[in-house]
């Protein structure tokens, strides 16, 4: 009696320990949001609406125009995806179904790999070498556009695309593939008729968990987008500068004045771009859920 | 005739399918082999453990280096407990209701904010808020909580892999929870774990964004002197030397590019050994 007390008292400072660790990731989101907003509400009491929403972003000027960086965003967010769903799940299913064993075990590695090369190796690889065979391709001025920064942000969607999408093939009974090439189908015709129409909602999670990964990146795409604020209204903003919500914050973060209004102003940015890539992944998460308590499929 | 057509539809439907494999893979080789061989000639005994001088033209990236060590150790120090414990929550203590889905919601979205918004917060609560100043504490707290999601769902996937019968052995020899989870499933588990932690690391160790405005000094040609001195880092260095100085010399750019890919490749492929290793040697 006398030795188990010790025993159970450091059992139940370690479970509670474990317990309160294990509540802890809803308090960091929680601190995350808050202290975005405190930072952060005061822009909208500082700065009139029509001027927030407004085309101009020239912070030395009293401007704060963020409708340019949203679209800046969306336009190299929405292009990369553009680029990256079709490569992606055809990647997936190239390796999930089609290739012989030893393309796989060069190919997943390959993608760790991809995986893992760093934001900032990327953005520098970009600025000097895809950058260059932009503008010579384009005739431009400079090869800093919101293509660049597309291309770079698909590729770097592209891991998380692949990953979720072979999960979602993985999910697919084998009874289903057995089904379609009873039935007399070739084994294209099963894939392509039977099985990715059989995972397309983990392929829509792939992107949806893709597009949050593209917005919210920020370093490779400050080093190659140009940078410049200007509205992307045209069909040749594609190959000019743009500049995001990310890179924004990024480039000017570290001259301002804290408690200033332009200080606040990015904060306010910060705000947006936690509550879309919240409203992604929760739409993304769900599905995930649904599919589990589904049991596996669809 | 139209069976032959079926096959033709096939096989130009499979070349398509490894062109965009290719595609996907052939820009990863450019990428690694571009900047190795371009990098390599930077590489010297020198370059990793000197001083940077003449304006960060000429020298080495000694101090990047240790800053980016200190970092990840800071980043260690205070991820690793919050992680595992966490982990150790959702595998064996959670119930399936509705806070542990709150939980696991949390996560994900810890996990997709954005890099530079973790910046800003880091900047709001431990720079300005708790006056930690810019400084590797606030730098590594601000990195912990960005890594806590990897260290948890792989850590909570490597103790899940243990199987039940372990847990149900060690109570019917009378072990409370913690002990079996203490003696038996940590052991078991620890491989994974330890995959987990180093994957999640690696994330911080070469992130940038987030250290933009809680640690980084732009050159600061001297080793930190406690967790409150700011410091060098090698991704934000790479940063600098690559947009902000202009004139320099496009090698050593390259090079540090290489020692930040080495690191990263490195690092992967000693998680993934210790992986294989262990999951040889485990007899379940």
């Amino acid at each position: 009696m006398s030795k188990t007390t010790p025993i159970r008292r450091t059992e139940f400072i370690v479970e509670a320990f474990i317990r309160v660790m294990g509540f802890s990731t809803i308090g960091f989101v929680l601190l995350i949001f808050l202290f975005l907003l405190r930072e952060g509400v005061p822009t909208f009491f500082e700065v009139p609406l029509d001027n927030l929403f407004g085309t101009r972003w020239y912070p030395t000027f009293g401007l704060f125009g963020t409708l340019p960086l949203i679209l800046g965003s969306l336009l190299v967010t929405i292009t990369a995806i553009v680029i990256a769903l079709p490569l992606g799940v055809a990647t997936a299913v190239f390796v999930r179904e089609v290739a012989p064993h030893w393309a796989r075990e060069i190919l997943k590695p390959m993608i760790e790999v991809l995986a893992g090369i760093p934001s900032v190796v990327l953005g520098f690889f970009g600025m000097t070498l895809v950058a260059p065979l932009v503008r010579d391709a384009l005739g431009a001025p400079t090869g800093l556009t919101a293509f660049t920064g597309a291309l770079i942000l698909a590729y770097m969607a592209l891991p998380t695309i692949i990953s979720v999408a072979e999960d979602a093939l993985d999910a697919v009974p084998k009874s289903y593939r057995d089904a379609g090439l009873a039935m007399g189908a070739t084994q294209w015709q099963t894939i392509w008729r039977v099985v990715v129409p059989a995972a397309r909602s983990g392929i829509l999670t792939a992107v949806m968990l893709g597009m949050g990964r593209a917005i919210g990146e920020t370093m490779a795409v400050m080093m190659v987008t140009g940078n410049a604020a200007r509205m992307p209204l045209s069909l040749d903003s594609f190959f000019r500068p743009i500049r995001t919500m990310t890179a924004t914050i990024a480039a000017e973060m570290g001259e301002v004045a804290q408690g200033s209004t332009h200080y606040h102003a990015l904060f306010g940015i910060g705000i947006v771009l936690f509550v879309v890539t919240f409203i992604i992944n929760l739409a993304a998460a769900s599905t995930m859920f649904q599919k589990r308590r589904r049991g596996g499929l669809r | 005739m139209i069976s032959r057509n079926r096959y033709r539809v096939q096989r130009i439907g499979f070349a398509l399918l490894t062109l965009a494999a290719l595609t996907v893979v052939l820009p990863i080789l450019f990428v690694v082999g571009a900047i190795v061989a371009r990098g390599i000639g930077a590489i010297s005994w020198e370059f990793l453990t000197a001083m940077p001088g003449n304006g960060m033209k000429a020298g080495g990236i000694f101090p990047a280096i240790v800053g980016t060590l200190l970092l990840t150790l800071g980043t260690a120090l205070a991820a690793i407990p919050v992680g595992v414990a966490g982990a150790i929550y959702l595998a064996e203590y959670a119930r399936d209701n509705r806070l542990t889905r709150a939980i696991r919601l949390a996560i994900v979205n810890l996990a997709g904010i954005p890099s530079v918004v973790y910046g800003l917060f880091g900047v709001g609560l431990f720079v300005l808020f708790l006056r930690f100043g810019t400084s590797i504490l606030a730098g590594s707290l601000t990195l912990a909580i960005m890594t806590l999601p990897v260290i948890i769902s792989t850590a909570e996937e490597a103790l899940r892999a243990v199987p039940v019968e372990f847990r149900t052995v060690s109570a019917s020899l009378g072990g409370t929870r913690w002990q079996g989870i203490r003696n038996i499933v940590l052991p078991q588990a620890l491989p994974g774990i330890i995959t987990g932690i180093i994957l999640g690391l690696l994330r911080a160790a070469v992130e940038t964004a987030p250290i933009l405005f809680t640690v980084a000094a732009f050159f600061l040609p001297r080793l930190p002197h406690s967790p409150l001195d700011q410091t060098m880092a090698l991704p934000y260095h790479l940063y600098v030397i690559s947009t902000q100085v202009p004139g320099m010399p496009l090698e050593i750019q390259y090079g540090t590019a290489l020692v930040l890919l080495a690191l990263v490749l490195s690092m992967n492929v000693v998680a993934t050994m210790i992986r294989s290793y262990f999951r040889r040697k485990r007899q379940w």
